[in-house]
């Protein structure tokens, strides 16, 4: 069975091959630190496989992930500039190739969906041959294995590593960014197992007057948007707002439908989503891999939607999840 | 009370501008023993917190493919192309995505796209192309307006539209914990239909904006070429 574990050796691989590769560059302005880093981040991800089993002991990798942030945060990592086609090499090569650059870009989705579609069926035996827990995970990393194959057909690079020598070049314009969206869970759970949660509930309890069912919505809704905000994701603040005010009060206490109530709740944390530097993976690393200058540039684009879009939630779940008299 | 400290230590340290991962650990790690967690604990929770979480850095398996093609001239490619067709601007290129993007999350295909898969390689440079034969050249500070629109796009369609297909990771969390804490019994299709009428509104905003979008670029190429002006008289451009 392909299980989700092989996907993250494959990460694991390309993150340790991009640490040989910034080892043997002389040029880079950072090498050393550069090379430990990635190099470390590639182990991470196969020790972590072990973790997972409960094979091995967690605190070794929590010493690692620690090394990482410090690597990361005094400034022992660098972008090196890889050697890659220069523009007009590239205007060149793609008046060359023209529509068929598309090919292996579009591969890459279309393999994606057929593999989703066909997990089911696949089968060795009597045993399903892709994970049926994460599907979809390994169908994307096949569907990248498939398409970089593709793209050396086609485009038939003089070295046949080209795609791991360019994907080096993404990873290290996205620099510590890349690890960020994984500390940031973290984060999450240490705030849960310190019972951040409860500490809000009762604060949230607080400010809410007796009697108003538009109080009430008002609080849940913003309270879900404040939450994702701090925490980065609507999913550590869904159990927190609903526990506090959802279903004590929306559900049991106003009679509200609770599949609106919940939908349109998860979905007011997702306004917060695209309001917060936390959902690092969905506003920071895009920043980074569209080299921009501000790395909160894609905030900054999406405030003027979120926040709106919070406002329109709260009059939906009012006037859809409550039979008015 | 005292374990709010934690949240309050990463706004803090994201208004001063710390880096990020610096800010997350520290904050963690006080959070932590805040709540009474003992040094080894902490650790584990670093350790198991990172094996737990891998999925998220699944991006990085499709940048060799991506790098690869941008070698060959990806992103030249998509800008010729999208030169050739007169009537489109970036802002309707990205509302084109925006509609691409949400219908295929609605139904269930939301690893069709992503910022590593089509916003860099493909949205981007199209809505730059589309920029630069309506503008002849682009300054920098509306290139970086056209990035942070093209990575909205992809967001917005993408949260918004994922809720309406039911066997997604949140319609499950809800159902999980509703029913296991409150003893429902609630039907993902039940909380799907109900994420339609969001989905409806983020699109009509953030559409909306898009389609605003077009005049804001054109003021902003013009005020950066007034200033541009203004720092060179003797020089300029057509």
């Amino acid at each position: 069975m392909i299980n989700v574990e092989s996907i993250y050796w494959l990460i694991g691989l390309l993150f340790v091959a991009w640490a040989f590769l910034i080892a043997r560059d002389a040029n880079h302005p950072r090498r050393w630190g550069s090379s430990s880093f990635w190099g470390l981040l590639g182990l991470c991800f196969f020790y972590g496989t072990a973790v997972e089993a409960k094979t091995a002991p967690a605190w070794i990798l929590g010493i690692a992930v620690l090394a990482l942030v410090a690597l990361a945060s005094t400034g022992l990592l660098g972008d090196g500039r890889s050697n890659t086609a220069s523009e007009e090499q590239r205007t060149a090569s793609a008046a060359k190739f023209g529509n068929k650059l598309f090919i292996p870009a579009l591969a890459l989705p279309v393999v994606t969906v057929i593999v989703v579609l066909l997990a089911p069926v696949l089968k060795i035996g009597s045993k399903p041959l892709i994970d049926p827990t994460h599907t979809t995970l390994v169908a994307l990393g096949i569907g990248a294995i498939v398409a970089a194959l593709v793209g050396v057909a086609i485009l038939r690079p003089q070295n046949k590593l080209s795609p791991v020598l360019e994907g080096r070049r993404i990873i290290e314009t996205i620099g510590w960014a890349a690890l960020l969206p994984q500390m940031l869970s973290t984060l999450g759970i240490l705030f849960t197992q310190a019972g951040v949660g409860t500490a809000v509930g009762t604060l949230a309890k607080g400010v809410l007057p007796n009697g108003s069912l538009l109080a009430a919505v008002v609080v849940y809704c913003v309270g879900m948007f404040i939450f994702t905000v701090l925490m980065g994701n609507g999913f550590a603040a869904f159990p927190i707002m609903t526990a506090a005010i959802g279903w004590p009060v929306l559900v049991q206490g106003f009679h509200g439908q609770p599949a609106i109530v919940f939908a349109i709740g998860m979905l007011a944390g997702f306004c917060g989503t695209l309001c917060t530097p936390m959902a690092a993976n969905f506003n920071l690393v895009p920043s980074a891999l569209l080299e921009m200058k501000n790395k909160y540039g894609v905030i900054t684009a999406q405030i003027a939607t979120g926040v709106p879009l919070l406002f329109a939630n709260i009059a939906l779940m009012y006037f859809l999840a409550f039979r008015h008299a | 009370m005292l374990v709010l400290i934690g949240v309050l230590l990463v706004i803090v340290g994201f208004a001063i501008r710390l880096n990020p991962l610096l800010v997350v650990t520290i904050s963690g790690i006080v959070t932590a023993l805040l709540g009474g967690m003992s040094p080894l604990e902490i650790l584990n929770a670093f350790g198991s917190g990172f094996s737990s979480s891998r999925s998220v850095t699944i991006f990085v398996v499709v940048l060799p493919v991506i790098g690869l093609i941008e070698r060959f001239g990806l992103q030249e490619q998509a800008k010729t192309l999208i030169a050739k067709l007169a009537k489109l601007t970036a802002g309707r290129v990205l509302l084109g995505y925006l509609v691409i993007r949400q219908i295929t999350a609605a139904l269930g295909l939301t690893s069709i796209g992503g910022h590593a898969q089509t916003v860099r390689p493909l949205v981007f440079p199209m809505a730059e192309g589309a920029a630069l034969r309506r503008y002849g050249s682009v300054p920098d500070k509306v290139r970086e307006k056209i990035k942070g629109h093209s990575a909205a796009a992809d967001n917005v369609g993408v949260f918004f539209g994922e809720d309406v297909f039911v066997a997604v990771g949140s319609i499950l969390l809800i159902t999980t914990f509703v029913d296991t804490t409150y003893g429902l019994h609630l039907e993902p299709l039940q909380l799907a239909i109900w994420a339609i009428p969001t989905a409806v509104c983020a699109f009509l905003i953030h559409g909306f904006r898009l389609l605003r979008l077009d005049r804001q670029l054109d003021k902003a190429v013009q005020e950066a070429r007034t200033e541009d002006a203004a720092a060179t008289p003797a020089g300029g451009q057509a």
